[in-house]
């Protein structure tokens, strides 16, 4: 019986702590996540202007179901969390969390375009420290 | 750029920084989910450490909406990106991964870049 029944702990463990995974693929579905999150964050700051100036937590929670530009912004941030889980299966955490901030590079940028904020030094100097970061942990997971 | 810090409540950025420590642990427990992750529906059912994962994360980016609503998102955003530092801890304390140079220095970046974006925010 054991041994044609392994634990599920034990089945989902082991592949994961003996071999070491490529982590290119895991980083490219981060990256997805990131462009799908920031498109999530634009709907989500759309949307709270419906909530009025003193929402409550209940209200905000209500709201999500309520209000067409939070639901989709909520579900979009669905569709990105199960690719993060599905990156997270073989990639390293430490490597893949600080991709994330990439989302705010894409808002920045999203903004611009869609809420014609200004584009000036400050951002562009940031958005390329940003992405210098990124390419870092880019670089350090094909070694 | 400074009437955007100054017009950030001191109570927007607490939820948000409270929001980033749930969604560095939301992440570790996501991580050690996904892990055990298998496609049939009774070990999802019974995979407590996905749904953890999955409830702190929403509630961090209920804290997070909370917090954006009556702050600018230019001085938010550098208070989010410190997940980042607290992910790098709990990735080496919980699940014993190794923090290389490489990654700090990214995140050291990925944090600079951050405050640059703060202040070059409208």
């Amino acid at each position: 019986m054991p041994a044609t029944h392994p634990s599920p702990t034990s089945a989902g463990k082991t592949p994961q702590s003996q071999v070491r995974h490529s982590q290119t693929r895991p980083l490219l579905m981060v990256l997805v996540c990131t462009l799908i999150g920031a498109a999530a964050q634009v709907l989500i700051k759309m949307g709270t202007a419906s909530l009025g100036e003193h929402p409550s937590m209940m209200a905000t929670m209500v709201g999500i179901f309520t209000i067409r530009l939070l639901f989709a912004g909520y579900a979009l941030y669905g569709i990105s969390t199960v690719l993060l889980v599905l990156a997270l299966r073989q990639g390293e955490l430490s490597l893949l969390y600080p991709v994330f901030t990439l989302t705010y590079v894409w808002v920045t940028v999203l903004s611009v375009i869609i809420f014609h904020d200004s584009m000036n030094a400050f951002k562009l100097a940031g958005i390329s420290t940003i992405i210098a970061g990124v390419a870092v942990l880019g670089r350090a997971s094909r070694q | 750029m400074t009437t955007s810090v100054a017009s950030t409540p001191i109570s927007s950025m607490i939820w948000v920084i409270a929001g980033s420590v749930i969604g560095s642990f939301g992440a570790v427990f996501l991580k050690m989910g996904a892990e055990r992750l298998q496609l049939n529906l009774r070990s999802l059912a019974t995979n407590w450490r996905l749904v953890v994962g999955i409830v702190f994360y929403l509630l961090s980016s209920v804290l997070f909406v909370i917090g954006v609503k009556h702050g600018e998102l230019s001085v938010l955003y550098p208070l989010v990106s410190v997940g980042s530092i607290w992910t790098l801890l709990w990735s080496k304390l919980f699940l014993g991964e190794d923090l290389t140079k490489p990654k700090f220095v990214a995140v050291g970046m990925i944090l600079a870049g951050c405050v640059l974006l703060g202040l070059g925010g409208s």
